[in-house]
C-alpha cells in the first residue's frame, strides 16, 4: 500500500477506528453508571439524599449490609485457609496427584456457584440432606451434622467455589519464587515448617492478601448462593435485597442508592489490592530465574493428598454426584432403586417445558455474540493501550478494567435504568443482556488480551509499517495471526462467563429473553429439583467443553503460568 | 364425559411425541369462524401463569392439540413476580402478555382499576358461582385451591400431626416447619390475609419463632415435605400436596376445622394483548368443562364449574369451612402483608 498523497506524515489514517473504539467504551460505561448515580439522588423535586437516608435507616437493609460484611470477610479468610496450603502443596511439594488436584481446582473455578449451592441443599439440608441422613443412620443422633441453611453453611458453599482465586494467586507466585532463600534457611538449620513460616510465607504475603481481596469481592457480588441458602433461613444479603427491591411496586431508586455501598466497597478493595501488588517490594519475585526445589513430604504425602481430596469432594465429587442422581431419579431424596430411576426429568426439561429450548438458544446466541464481539473489542482496546495509539490510552486501559468493580446486580440496576428510557430502549431485547455481559466480562478478556499484546514485540509491526502498510493492515496481517491463540483464549473466558451469568440476568430478563441461569432460578423457586439437575448438567457440559477448547488452544491449563 | 378428557390428554401426548401436531381435535366450543381465523393468523398466545409448571404445560399442550397452528407460550412464575413483570414491561412499553393468570385476586382489582384488562366473558362461565366472577366481566376464576397443613407420614404420626392452625405454634415444631412466601405466591398472600382475619398478626409473629424454613412458591412446600427436609408444611396449595400424595410420596393433608383459606385464581386478557383473538380462544378453552375436569382429575384442583367431578378421596369444597378474603382488601393490604411477613420471618 503506497502512502497516499495529501495525508500529513505522522497522522494515523486508522485514527477514527481507535477513537471510535475508545468512545464506545466510554458510552458503554458512562451511561449506566451516570444514570445509577443520578437515580440514587433524584427526588420528586430536584436532588436529595433522602434515598440514602431511607436505605441506611432501614433496619432490614442494615441487617442485609451486615450479613454481607460477615459473609465476605469469612469467605476471604476461609478461601485463604484452603487455597494457600493447596497451592503450596501442588507447587512445591511431592504430594501425589498434583496434576489431578490442579485439574479439580480448575473444575471448581468454572463451576457456577449457584449450581454448587443448589447441590449442597440436597447434600446438607438439615433433615433430607444426604449427608445428614447418613450421619443419622450411622450414629443414631437426631440432631443434624450440618445445616446448610445458615450463615456458616453459606460461607462454606461460597468458599469452595471461591478459594481457586487464592490458589491461582499463590500458585503463580510460588512458581516465580526461587528456592534459594528457602534453602539458605534450611542450611542455617531451620526446620521445614520454620522455613515455610519465616521465608516462604512473607514472600507470598502480597499474593495471599490479593487473593483474600479477590475472594471477598466474589462473595460481595454473589447473588445465586445467598438466594438459595440465605433466603430459606430468613436472611438477606445486599445482592438479594437489591433484587427484592425490584418486586412490585418496584423501588428502583432505593435499589440504586443501596447499590452504592456495594460499589464503593468494591472500589476501595480493588484499590487496596492494586497498591499491595504495585509495591513489588520483593526482589525475589518477578523473574523466572533460579531453581525450585521440590519439598519431600515424607510420611505426610498421603495425609496431604487426603486433605486435598476432602476439599475436592466438597466442591466437585459430592455436588456433581448428587446433581447426577437428581437428574435420573423421580424423587431425589429417595434411594436410587429401579423404581426411582427415570428419564422423565430429561423428557420434561427438553420436550415439555417450553421455556428450556428458547433459553438454551438465547444463552448460546448471547454467548457466541458476546464472546465474539467482546474478544474483538478487548483485542482492539488492548492493542490501542499497549501501542499507545490514542491520547489518553491509560484511560482506555482503566475503563476496560472498571467493570471489575461493578457487581452484577448493581450493573443490572444501572442498565435497567439506562435502557428502559430513550434514547436507548433496549429492555425486553437480547441487546440489554448483551451489553450487560459485554460490560461484565470485559475485564477478564482485557487482561488476557493485554498479556497477549505485551508478549508480541512491536518490531515486526514496525517492519511492516516501514514497508508501507497502514496500522490496520499490519494489525490484520502481522499482529493478528501472532495474537490468535490469546484472542481465542479471551473468547473462551468471555463465553464461560456469559453462560453462567445469573446476578445481572435475573434483573434484566423478560419472558422472551430468558437464559439458562434464569430458567434454573425459576425452577428453583418452584422446587423442581429434577429439571434443575438436568439443566445444570447441561450447563456444566457446555462449560467443560469450552475449557477443554481453551486448554487445547493455549497448550496449558487456564489457571495461569506453570513451568 | 371423562372419555373426552382422556382423548384430549392422549392427543397431547401424541402431539408431544410427533413434531407435527397429530390428531387435531375439533374445537370444543363453537368458536366464531372469524375469531378462529384471526387467532390462526396470530399464531400464538402468551400466557403468564402461576399454575404449577407441569400443570400449566399440560393445559397448553391440550390447547395446542385442539387448535393446531396456535402455540401457547407458557411463562410460569409466582403470582407476585407476574404482576411485577407485567408492570415492568408496561413501563418499558413492551407489549408481550396476552393472558394473565395469578392466584392473587387483588392483582386483578389493581389491573382493572388501571384499565389494563380487556373485558371478556368466557363462554359457558355463567354457570360458575359468584365468587368466581367479576361482576363487570373482566376476570374469572380459572381454578381454585385451599391452603392446608400437610405432614410427612414417615416423620410424623397421624396422632402427633397438627390438627389446627394454632397447633403449629407449639414449640415442639421448632425447626420442623416450612412456609411459602406471600412476596412470591398469590396463594400464600391470600392465606396470610385469611389467617390475619382469624388470629391477627400475632399468629405469624408467634409462628416465626418456630424457625420456619422459607421457600418461595406455594408449590414448593409439598416437595419439601415429601423429601422430609421439613416434616410439616404450614401452608401451600392443597392440589400440590394431593399430587405428591398420589405419586406415592409419604404426604398426608390436614384440613383445619377453623377453616381453610380459599384461593380463587383469576384469569384475564390484557387490554394491550398482542394476540387478542388467540387470547380469547385460549381463555374460552381453559374454562370449558373438559379442561376444568382435566385440572380437577390430574392436578387435584377445584373448579367453579358445577358439573366437574372430583376424585373420591378429596373433600368437596362444600364440605370445608372456607375462608375467602375479599380481593379489594387483598389489593389494598398487599404491601402490608409482604412487609410484615418479612419483618417476622426475616426475608
Amino acid at each position: 500500500m503506497a502512502p497516499r498523497e495529501g495525508v500529513p506524515r505522522g497522522l494515523d489514517r486508522a485514527l477514527p477506528v481507535w477513537i471510535g473504539t475508545a468512545l464506545a467504551l466510554v458510552v458503554l460505561m458512562g451511561l449506566p453508571l451516570g444514570w445509577l448515580a443520578h437515580m440514587s439522588v433524584s427526588g420528586e423535586s430536584g436532588y436529595t439524599l433522602a434515598r440514602y437516608r431511607d436505605v441506611f435507616a432501614d433496619p432490614a437493609l442494615q441487617k442485609a449490609l451486615w450479613n454481607t460484611v460477615v459473609l465476605s470477610f469469612w469467605v476471604g479468610v476461609a478461601s485463604v485457609a484452603v487455597g494457600a496450603p493447596l497451592a503450596w502443596l501442588t507447587a512445591r511439594t511431592d504430594v501425589p496427584g498434583r496434576g489431578l488436584i490442579r485439574g479439580l481446582v480448575l473444575a471448581s473455578f468454572v463451576t457456577p456457584p449457584f449450581l454448587g449451592a443448589f447441590a449442597w441443599v440436597m447434600l446438607a439440608g438439615p433433615n433430607a440432606g444426604y449427608l445428614n441422613r447418613l450421619w443419622r443412620a450411622v450414629t443414631g443422633v437426631e440432631a443434624p451434622l450440618v445445616n446448610i441453611f445458615t450463615m456458616p453453611g453459606l460461607i462454606f458453599v461460597v468458599t469452595i467455589y471461591t478459594f481457586p482465586y487464592v490458589y491461582i494467586m499463590v500458585a503463580n507466585t510460588l512458581a516465580l519464587i526461587a528456592s534459594d532463600m528457602e534453602e539458605a534457611g534450611a542450611i542455617l538449620g531451620a526446620g521445614r515448617l520454620w522455613v515455610a513460616l519465616t521465608i516462604t510465607f512473607p514472600m507470598v504475603l502480597p499474593a495471599l492478601v490479593s487473593g483474600f481481596i479477590l475472594s471477598v469481592l466474589q462473595a460481595l457480588a454473589l447473588f445465586g448462593s445467598p438466594a438459595i441458602l440465605a433466603l430459606p433461613a430468613g436472611f438477606h444479603t445486599i445482592t438479594t435485597q437489591i433484587w427484592s427491591l425490584f418486586q412490585f411496586p418496584p423501588k428502583v431508586e432505593m435499589a440504586a442508592a443501596f447499590s452504592m455501598p456495594l460499589l464503593l466497597a468494591t472500589i476501595v478493595l480493588l484499590w487496596l489490592q492494586k497498591r499491595l501488588l504495585g509495591r513489588r517490594g520483593y526482589a525475589a519475585v518477578g523473574g523466572k530465574g533460579g531453581r525450585r526445589r521440590v519439598i519431600p513430604l515424607g510420611p505426610w504425602r498421603y495425609p496431604a493428598l487426603g486433605a486435598c481430596l476432602v476439599v475436592m469432594a466438597s466442591a466437585i465429587f459430592l455436588p456433581y454426584g448428587i446433581l447426577a442422581k437428581a437428574a435420573f431419579s423421580k424423587a431425589w431424596a429417595q434411594p436410587l432403586t429401579w423404581d426411582n430411576v427415570t428419564l422423565g426429568n430429561f423428557a420434561f426439561t427438553f420436550f415439555q417445558y417450553s421455556a428450556t429450548r428458547d433459553a438454551v438458544v438465547n444463552t448460546l446466541e448471547l454467548g457466541l455474540l458476546t464472546a465474539t464481539v467482546g474478544a474483538g473489542l478487548v483485542a482492539l482496546l488492548a492493542y490501542i493501550a499497549s501501542r499507545r495509539l490514542v491520547f489518553g490510552y491509560q484511560v482506555v486501559a482503566f475503563l476496560a478494567l472498571v467493570p471489575v468493580v461493578i457487581p452484577g446486580v448493581v450493573l443490572a440496576v444501572a442498565l435497567f435504568i439506562a435502557y428502559t428510557r430513550p434514547p436507548f430502549v433496549l429492555y425486553g431485547t437480547l441487546w440489554i443482556l448483551f451489553i450487560a455481559y459485554l460490560t461484565k466480562e470485559m475485564p477478564v478478556g482485557y487482561a488476557q488480551s493485554d498479556a497477549t499484546f505485551r508478549g508480541i514485540p512491536p518490531d515486526l509491526e514496525d517492519a511492516g509499517r516501514i514497508l508501507g502498510a497502514g496500522r490496520l493492515r499490519v494489525l490484520g496481517d502481522i499482529t493478528g495471526p501472532l495474537a490468535r491463540s490469546g484472542v481465542i483464549a479471551a473468547w473462551c473466558f468471555i463465553f464461560i462467563g456469559v453462560i453462567r451469568e445469573l446476578s445481572a440476568s435475573i434483573i434484566l430478563f423478560t419472558p422472551n429473553t430468558k437464559v439458562m441461569s434464569v430458567v434454573l432460578f425459576d425452577l428453583k423457586e418452584e422446587g423442581q429439583f429434577g429439571a434443575i439437575a438436568v439443566l445444570g448438567l447441561l450447563m456444566l457440559a457446555l462449560t467443560f467443553a469450552t475449557v477443554t477448547l481453551v486448554q487445547a488452544v493455549l497448550g496449558r491449563d487456564v489457571l495461569g503460568a506453570r513451568d | 364425559m371423562p372419555c373426552r378428557a382422556l382423548a384430549l390428554l392422549l392427543a397431547a401426548v401424541l402431539a408431544l411425541l410427533s413434531p407435527a401436531p397429530a390428531a387435531a381435535q375439533a374445537p370444543p366450543a363453537a368458536a366464531p369462524a372469524a375469531v378462529l381465523e384471526a387467532a390462526r393468523k396470530e399464531g400464538k398466545v402468551v400466557w403468564y401463569t402461576s399454575l404449577a409448571l407441569p400443570s400449566a404445560e399440560k393445559v397448553a399442550k391440550l390447547f395446542e392439540a385442539a387448535y393446531p397452528g396456535i402455540k401457547v407460550e407458557v411463562n410460569r412464575t409466582g403470582s407476585q413476580r407476574i404482576l411485577q413483570r407485567v408492570m415492568q414491561e408496561l413501563q418499558a412499553n413492551i407489549k408481550n402478555v396476552d393472558v394473565i393468570h395469578t392466584s392473587d385476586a387483588g392483582h386483578f382489582v389493581l389491573l382493572k382499576d388501571k384499565k389494563l384488562l380487556a373485558r371478556h366473558v368466557p363462554s359457558g362461565v355463567d354457570v360458575f358461582p359468584a365468587g368466581f366472577k367479576d361482576k363487570d366481566g373482566y376476570y374469572f376464576g380459572l381454578r381454585a385451591t385451599v391452603n392446608v397443613i400437610a405432614y410427612n407420614t414417615q416423620k410424623v404420626t397421624a396422632a402427633e400431626a397438627p390438627k389446627t392452625w394454632k397447633d403449629l405454634l407449639d414449640p415442639k415444631w421448632k425447626g420442623k416447619l416450612v412456609t411459602a412466601h406471600p412476596g412470591y405466591s398469590g396463594v400464600i398472600s391470600t392465606h396470610v390475609l385469611a389467617l390475619v382475619h382469624l388470629y391477627g398478626w400475632e399468629y405469624f409473629q408467634q409462628l416465626a419463632k418456630n424457625s420456619v424454613m422459607l421457600v418461595q412458591s406455594a408449590v414448593d412446600p409439598s416437595g419439601v415435605v415429601a423429601s422430609g427436609e421439613r416434616p410439616v408444611a404450614v401452608n401451600g396449595g392443597e392440589y400440590t400436596f394431593y399430587q405428591a400424595k398420589k405419586k406415592g410420596n409419604p404426604v398426608e393433608i390436614v384440613y383445619p376445622k377453623e377453616g381453610v383459606p380459599l384461593v380463587v385464581s383469576p384469569s384475564a386478557i390484557a387490554a394491550f394483548a398482542p394476540h387478542p383473538n388467540a387470547a380469547r380462544l385460549f381463555t374460552d378453552f381453559s374454562f370449558t368443562k373438559d379442561v376444568q375436569q382435566v385440572m380437577a382429575d390430574s392436578e387435584g384442583l377445584y373448579s367453579g364449574h358445577p358439573e366437574v367431578k372430583y376424585p373420591a378421596d378429596k373433600p368437596k369444597l362444600g364440605e370445608l369451612k372456607l375462608l375467602a378474603p375479599d380481593p379489594e382488601e387483598l389489593e389494598k393490604r398487599s404491601e402490608e402483608i409482604k412487609k410484615r411477613f418479612v419483618e417476622f420471618f426475616g426475608a
